[in-house]
């Protein structure tokens, strides 16, 4: 569905639920992720139907993902980096106790 | 439009002439809401959603008892508002807490709430005061600096622009007129009754008119006689993302919507008609969530505001009719949502009924007309 550009930059590898990803250097998790064919990102907290980015400017809150433990992050405005863990957003996040 | 004119013409569709309109409307009357653009002063869309009865009415009982019955009636509103095309406004009323952080904010609220207890006498006023191990049990997330709250069975909360919605839902599903773009700047009372209202869309006239502008109120007022000294209190809420349910009340200034979003607000400044955000309220607001709910320190802020309040001079409503021109009434508050009700179901009725109740005579702007003691 999505192609990139010809494009000179390095290449990154990042961890998507086990499976090793690669991206660009320079994108963000969402272009990475999208790159690699994951369309549904999260699942809703009402009623678990999947979603992904819509807006891909930090505006939409869609494209919410799990990065290294944290959940509920943007993946549109966080830069994919080597080594990151990414896991889909399932439902709502619990505050921690 | 109807030509031959209205029943009742509402100035102002915020969640006062929303809610008096919709009562109106559903009782029959042929009403028109004029309103102004988007871009205005509305409180309406900045508000934090309770429906909030709590330490209200001191030194005025009866609005104790006012903000009581509303939040009860709010039941009929809420599953009102989902016939006629509008949509629940999701009210709760798990009763509401206010958090202590210390023995004198705790004595304070002791203190208040027995005052209003004693006050309203036999119509009798449930709290609780809730000691360090008694509030845990309400909100098991409260941090080490919680000493005790208090606790009343009658507050609650609502999704506020689900109320705006589902009011003008409503109303274009009963019939009335919503005009958008038509502020008004004259009122003209006509011979032998009725009111000329001069808009920006041209002039449209009512049997009777309510004024209902929020800050528009005040010179709208005084072009029927009706003295409607309100003044701007900036307040300023802060949004965190969302999360799985985690606060089982609403409180005083931090409480979880509906989406699972947390709401920190109830600041109250002075800066006149400025509507911008300031960093250091926010820093101060979310702080003290934080001292209250330290869990809440994990979440992402994503969106902060600020919106004016009414208010008046006491901090109660203004309810009146003019004497020089009967049939022209102004209604406003600082409490638009937990009135709501009220003004639907009850305030809407002493439109059509040309007489507003003598138990209500409390909240007429006279009182403000006491003269200062030399
Ligand atoms: C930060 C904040 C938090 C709040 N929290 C709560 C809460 O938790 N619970 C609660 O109960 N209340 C709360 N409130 C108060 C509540 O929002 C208000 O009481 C309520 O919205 C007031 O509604 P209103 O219709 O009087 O005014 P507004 O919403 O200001 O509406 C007035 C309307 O009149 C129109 N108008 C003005 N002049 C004219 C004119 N000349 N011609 C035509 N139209 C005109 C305007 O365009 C506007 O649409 C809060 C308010 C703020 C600011």
């Amino acid at each position: 569905m999505f192609r990139r550009l010809p494009d000179p930059t390095g290449t990154i590898a990042f961890d998507f639920e086990g499976t090793t990803f690669e991206a660009c250097e320079g994108d963000s998790v969402a272009a990475a992720l999208l790159a690699n064919g994951v369309l549904g990102f999260r699942t809703t907290p009402a009623s678990g139907a999947p979603r992904g980015p819509w807006c891909l400017i930090g505006n939409c809150h869609e494209c919410l993902v799990e990065i290294d433990g944290e959940p509920n992050r943007q993946a549109c405005m966080v830069e994919a980096r080597a080594g990151m863990q990414v896991r889909r957003q399932h439902g709502a996040r619990v505050i921690p106790r | 439009m109807h030509g031959d004119g209205y029943d009742v013409v509402v100035i102002g569709a915020g969640l006062v002439g929303g809610a008096v309109a919709y009562g109106l409307a559903r009782a029959g009357q042929r009403v028109a809401v004029l309103d102004e653009e988007d871009a205005t002063y509305r409180a309406s869309r900045g508000n934090f959603g309770l429906v909030w009865v709590q330490g209200k009415g001191v030194g005025r009982p009866e609005y104790a008892l006012w903000s009581r019955a509303s939040s009860e009636r709010w039941f009929e509103l809420s599953e009102a508002l989902t016939e006629n095309g509008g949509l629940a406004p999701n009210y709760t009323r798990p009763g509401g807490v206010i958090a202590a952080l210390s023995e004198e904010e705790l004595s304070a609220l002791d203190s208040m709430l027995a005052g209003l207890k004693r006050a309203v006498g036999n119509a009798g006023y449930e709290y609780e005061i809730l000691d360090a191990a008694r509030v845990r049990e309400l909100l098991p997330a409260c941090g080490p600096e919680v000493v005790g709250g208090a606790y009343s069975p009658y507050d609650g909360h609502a999704n506020p622009l689900k109320l705006m919605r589902g009011l003008h839902a409503s109303l274009a599903g009963l019939g009335a007129d919503y005009l958008a773009g038509a502020r008004v700047d004259a009122i003209r009372p006509l011979d032998g009754g009725g009111f000329d209202l001069r808009t920006e869309r041209g002039t449209i006239t009512g049997g009777k008119v309510v004024i209902a502008a929020g800050h528009g109120s005040k010179a709208l007022g005084a072009m029927v006689g009706l003295d409607v000294p309100v003044h701007p209190e900036h307040g300023q809420i802060v949004v965190t993302e969302r999360t799985a349910p985690w606060l089982g009340h609403p409180t005083l200034g931090i409480r979880q919507t509906d989406e699972g979003s947390m709401l920190f607000g109830a600041s109250h400044e002075d800066r006149g008609f400025d509507t911008s955000v300031l960093a250091r309220t926010s820093r101060d607001i979310a702080h003290r969530a934080v001292r209250v709910f330290p869990g809440l320190a994990s979440l992402r802020v994503v969106r902060t505001w600020g919106a004016l309040r009414v208010m008046t001079p006491d901090g109660f409503p203004i309810y009146a009719q003019s004497r020089a021109h009967p049939g022209a009434f102004v209604f406003t508050c600082h409490s638009g949502v937990t009135l709501a009700a009220n003004h639907a179901l009850e305030a809407s009725r002493w439109v059509i009924d040309g007489e507003i109740p003598e138990g209500m005579a409390c909240f007429a702007p006279d009182r403000f007309d006491v003269p200062q003691a030399a």
